[in-house]
């Protein structure tokens, strides 16, 4: 059985719990559910949070999404780094001590065909001891490729789990079919991508919906393919070139709730919570079930290089560097991870 | 004196630290000191030996040994490497098996775990392999030349003690090996209940790391497993189902003999 099918037609006391954990009258329970997810967390995964940052390779794409600065009708300038910069970037990021990275692309597989990520990836293999991809769908065949290059993650936003809306705000290019994007994240756990990363982008529909699709799809991942470790993401939409305003905007409150939800519901899922969140904020989500977060990112192709700072993705939110974000964990009591895999 | 003989090394504390969930690296210097720990197991996947900084490593008593565990490897293959690289970066040659390929449930993959055994045996190392209960995996561990055989007591993180007890305990009596319990005991009372049977030491991280007060919690575990020790030496009394009377019913029988 698919994840669709499981989807239409789940049955298990635990799933309804899950749901009524993400229902308006759980937001009355938080403190409750924030107790009991810290504990879980912390004997899980211990007073530990995982760091790691983005690298932006090219930002050319032939989708129209209406939420993404990357937007083929955007007016940016468009780049593909070299290996050569892409080695750069790489080694000025290593030397803030991160070892584990995530290298993302726009979707167009002429300006950034697979074969050059899987080049980049393995000039970085020199620097980082964990690299992850966060780039458009690819076949089974294609993720083993790039595993052969030495990625080991795999990054992937169904973005919306509802269709309908799904066909909406993605108005032209590869990017509308749905269920090609849906099943990418199962054909990296069969590719044997070590670590998997899925989520959605609050703000394009009702979030109860939507973080309850994404937590059945994690926790039918994690059932079929053990050996995959599992993390789930739900950033909300910050504003990009183009202008785009989300539909259903979702309160810090909300943030929290689908965090202690999805805890409570899949206690080993790894949270990554990025800089598209306030500072503040994200320093109050350490204790509540959060195990990743970037740091000291930057959303523009060779933005760390020569970059212009005008054309990133997104803009950021939290801004601090790696070391001010190691700060930051400590001082909420938590050991900031800067290596946590070797590359074997 | 007690000393417990393993992989080429003479212990006197049976108290074994993992590191791996600790909010702060600097808390494990002061943990070894107050309970006198002498073994300490790291995750390579954690040490970065390019960055001094954060280099786990740093935090630990030179005169600890330093068990390095092979977390996150999914294959005997990736065991194997993972144990190489960490003795080629000056590890030592003690290695602690963790093969698992289930992340929800981080139940160790003994048949896997069997082979990286076989393997690493055979290269010199002194090898601590984690599995699951199982007499006749075991008894292959032992043939394959496992230093010593690490039991979990119930899953990783868990706390839930020894769920396990009564296949640790056949281990224990049927395994020439020190049995040492790793995994899942969660109070210094399950420690004590593990030694009290003969486990030959006890391996616990998640239980000091997440306590209030790891240093205390430490202090106590290593209490624990001395009293556990001590008791299991002390040989105690058999346990009874009923009370045994001081008088008993049948006694003036023994006028016959």
């Amino acid at each position: 059985m698919g994840f669709s099918a499981l989807y239409q037609n789940y049955q298990s006391k635990d799933i309804e719990l899950f749901r009524s954990l993400l229902s308006a009258s759980a937001g009355s329970s938080l403190e409750e559910m924030a107790s009991k997810a810290n504990e879980l967390t912390v004997r899980h995964f211990g007073r530990v949070i995982y760091l790691y940052t983005p690298l932006y390779l090219s930002n050319y794409c032939t989708n129209q999404c209406v939420y993404c600065g990357f937007n083929v009708k955007n007016n940016l300038r468009r780049r593909t780094l070299t290996v050569a910069e892409v080695e750069n970037e790489g080694k000025l990021i290593a030397e803030t001590g991160l070892r584990h990275i995530l290298v993302l692309t726009g979707e167009s597989r002429q300006e950034s065909p697979v074969a050059y990520i899987a080049d980049c990836v393995s000039r970085l293999r020199r620097y980082f001891s964990s690299i992850s991809v966060e780039i458009y769908p690819l076949e089974a065949s294609d993720y083993e490729t790039l595993i052969k290059a030495g990625a080991d993650g795999l990054t992937i936003y169904q973005e919306i789990y509802d269709p309908v809306v799904y066909d909406r705000v993605h108005i032209k290019g590869p990017k509308k079919n749905y269920q090609f994007r849906l099943n990418a994240p199962e054909r990296a756990c069969l590719a044997g991508m070590r670590t998997v990363n899925i989520g959605v982008l609050l703000g394009l529909g009702d979030w109860r919906k939507e973080v309850f699709a994404l937590g059945l799809h994690a926790r039918y991942l994690q059932d079929k393919y053990p050996s995959t470790e599992i993390n789930v993401s739900f950033p909300r939409i910050r504003p990009t070139l183009g202008g785009f305003q989300p539909e259903f905007p979702v309160r810090d409150r909300d943030m929290v709730q689908m965090i202690l939800a999805l805890r409570l519901f899949l206690p080993r899922v790894g949270i990554t919570v990025s800089t598209r969140e306030k500072a503040g904020f994200r320093d109050n989500l350490i204790r509540l079930g959060v195990t990743r977060m970037s740091a000291g990112s930057c959303t523009e192709v060779g933005g760390r290089l020569d970059g212009g700072g005008q054309d990133g993705q997104f803009d950021i939110s939290d801004t601090r560097s790696v070391a001010e974000m190691k700060e930051a964990i400590l001082k909420q009591g938590y050991q900031p991870v800067f290596k946590d895999w070797v590359a074997i | 004196m007690d000393v417990l003989k393993v992989g080429g090394k003479e212990l006197l504390n049976r108290l074994f630290l993992g590191t791996g969930k600790f909010a702060s690296d600097a808390l494990i210097p002061g943990i070894i000191k107050a309970s006198g720990i002498q073994v300490v197991t790291v995750a390579l996947r954690r040490v970065d030996f390019d960055n001094p900084q954060e280099n786990m490593l740093n935090y630990i008593d030179k005169d600890c040994i330093l068990m390095p565990n092979t977390s996150g490897a999914r294959t005997a293959a990736e065991a194997a490497k993972i144990a190489r690289i960490a003795r080629a970066c000056g590890c030592g040659n003690w290695v602690k098996i963790e093969v698992i390929k289930d992340n929800k449930y981080l139940l160790p993959d003994n048949y896997e775990t069997l082979r990286a055994t076989e393997i690493l045996a055979n290269e010199g190392f002194a090898v601590f392999p984690y599995m699951s209960p199982d007499l006749m995996v075991a008894r292959q561990l032992r043939d394959a030349g496992a230093a010593a055989v690490m039991p979990l007591g119930s899953p990783i993180g868990t706390n839930r003690g020894l769920r396990t007890k009564e296949l640790v305990r056949i281990l224990i009596d049927e395994i020439d090996l020190p049995i040492i319990v790793d995994a899942g005991i969660g109070k210094p009372s399950e420690a004590a209940e593990a030694m009290e049977m003969g486990a030959a030491a006890v391996l616990v991280n998640t239980a000091i790391a997440v306590a209030g007060d790891p240093v205390g919690m430490a202090e106590a575990f290593s209490l624990a497993v001395k009293a556990g020790r001590q008791a299991f030496l002390a040989d105690p009394g058999a346990v009874k189902e009923y009370a045994e009377a001081s008088s008993p019913l049948t006694g003036f029988l023994r006028d016959e003999e």
